[in-house]
């Protein structure tokens, strides 16, 4: 997976690349960045992951595309000729998942259509894309996208565990409406309590590597 | 470089940014329309099934759907039509062409939906021996906030209620949004839409419905705090089963046409 040989391309470079963005410059922990869909998505641990895949795609996609042609793309319309490819493949993604996850296709909804207005994806293609290989730029993406994803998960996971007592639609803590032990939190299911969760989480990396911020 | 700034620069890079993304996003929803249009029917097939009480676990929706004899119905006579391939007549665009809908006024508008098409699918389940055994009919008509899209199934009669599902709706979650619940959707199978003159009886009230009251066999609980949206299910029931719409296939079903109804 190296297409560009440009000096300064190294193993240790592609690994902060990657790696980088997952823990270090998190761009939901650090930067803030994609935190509508963070909210959105991450009632249950099907939906946060078809999303999740969904937005490394295009983010993978686009960063490459648009670095691939960044030195065609005149400065004046650089932000509409990004958003364009960002779209376009945004549409795809869609029709895919409306071809083969038909069933989440419904409870993501218009999510998936807002992966475009995700500032990551923005945000990767204008500070990293405009500037850097598509080899580099690849990578970029597909580590921003792994931190994202890592956040969504997470979230997901503790929302689905304690809203509904199950992980992937599996039952761990049978709940009291079915005639278990578990009383499910309710406000799990609804978009503030991940507002306090991401709120935890970012805390918790700020605190764990505070020179970072 | 100057060259990148030039007003031809701009429009040419712009110009082919968009063919190449516009051909990328045409050949993805072509290639896949098929199989999206495959995903729909059988969703739209798992939601008849559902409401006729057919659904089995276990068993699949294509496997199940064999059972469903898909017919289309000229609403103004109640007789069927022939089309190839029912299962593909669209009703919703129907609605929208002139040829193929009649405007309706509105004081006979009742499930306030302005147009109707002249045609309509029914899915009729049939036993071992070809009996019809259930009937579903499609039915929709404005709620609070949205077009509520729904089945009602009914018993071979063509008066008792098998079940009613609403499969798609934006009404307000929890209130009017309620009319998915299961427990309420429960209160459904046994209920008589028409009354002994043949007239939709159907009543959603404020409940509980009370079981010695002689018109409790007509009666649903009406959602609570969910007022419009009541109004519209019971609104568009009276509308689909009445004259206008399955009120005359119904009566040609009563009336014994055994194998359905036949235009002479």
């Amino acid at each position: 997976m190296i297409p560009d040989t440009k000096p300064g391309w190294t193993g240790g470079q592609a690994r902060d690349l990657l790696l980088g963005p997952i823990f270090d410059r998190n761009p939901v922990t650090c930067h803030v960045l994609g935190v509508c869909s963070a909210l959105a998505v991450t009632t249950s641990l099907q939906t946060a992951l078809i999303m999740c895949a969904a937005v490394i795609v295009v983010l993978c996609g686009s960063n490459t595309a648009i670095s691939a042609i960044r030195h065609q793309i005149p400065p004046s319309i650089r932000i509409i000729v990004q958003m364009t490819v960002i779209a376009s493949l945004v549409i795809v993604v869609d029709q895919f998942i409306k071809a083969y996850a038909f069933d989440l296709s419904k409870s993501l909804s218009v999510f998936v259509g807002l992966i475009i207005t995700n500032c990551i994806i923005m945000g990767r293609a204008e500070a990293f894309a405009m500037k850097n290989p598509p080899g580099l730029s690849l990578l970029d993406g597909l580590g921003n996208g792994l931190g994202y994803s890592l956040i969504l998960l997470t979230v997901a996971a503790v929302r689905e565990l304690f809203g509904a007592g199950k992980l992937f639609g599996y039952t761990l803590l049978p709940s009291a409406y079915e005639g278990g032990w578990y009383m499910p939190n309710g406000m799990m299911l609804l978009p503030p309590s991940a507002f306090f969760i991401i709120g935890l989480l970012i805390w918790a990396m700020r605190s764990l590597r505070p020179d970072k911020e | 470089m100057p060259l990148r700034h030039s007003n031809r620069r701009v429009l040419g890079v712009a110009l082919s940014v968009c063919v190449a993304c516009s051909a990328l996003v045409t050949t993805a929803t072509v290639l896949l329309r098929p199989v999206q249009q495959a995903n729909r029917l059988l969703e739209k097939q798992r939601h008849v099934l559902a409401v006729a009480g057919l659904l089995e676990p276990g068993k699949s929706v294509e496997e199940l759907s064999r059972r469903l004899d898909v017919r289309l119905v000229d609403l103004a006579s109640g007789g069927f039509v022939e089309l190839e391939r029912p299962e593909r007549f669209d009703e919703r665009r129907a609605a929208r062409n002139p040829a193929l809908s009649i405007a309706l006024p509105p004081e006979r508008d009742i499930a306030g939906i302005k147009r109707r098409a002249k045609y309509a699918r029914v899915y009729l389940v049939r036993n071992g021996a070809g009996d019809i055994e259930t009937i579903v009919l499609p039915v929709h008509g404005s709620g609070l906030w949205s077009q509520l899209y729904g089945f009602l199934a009914l018993e071979a009669d063509a008066n008792t209620v098998v079940g009613l599902s609403f499969y798609e709706y934006a009404e307000t979650p929890g209130l009017g949004g309620e009319l998915d619940n299961p427990e309420w959707k429960a209160l459904w199978p046994g209920k008589q839409v028409y009354d002994e003159e043949g007239r939709p009886a159907i009543r959603l009230v404020r409940g509980p419905v009370k079981a010695w009251d002689p018109q409790a066999r007509h009666q649903v609980d009406a959602l609570s705090g969910a007022t419009l949206t009541t109004r519209g299910i019971e609104n568009l029931l009276r509308f689909w089963l009445g004259p206008d719409g399955f009120g005359p296939f119904l009566a040609r079903i009563r009336d014994g046409e055994e194998d359905g109804p036949h235009d002479s």
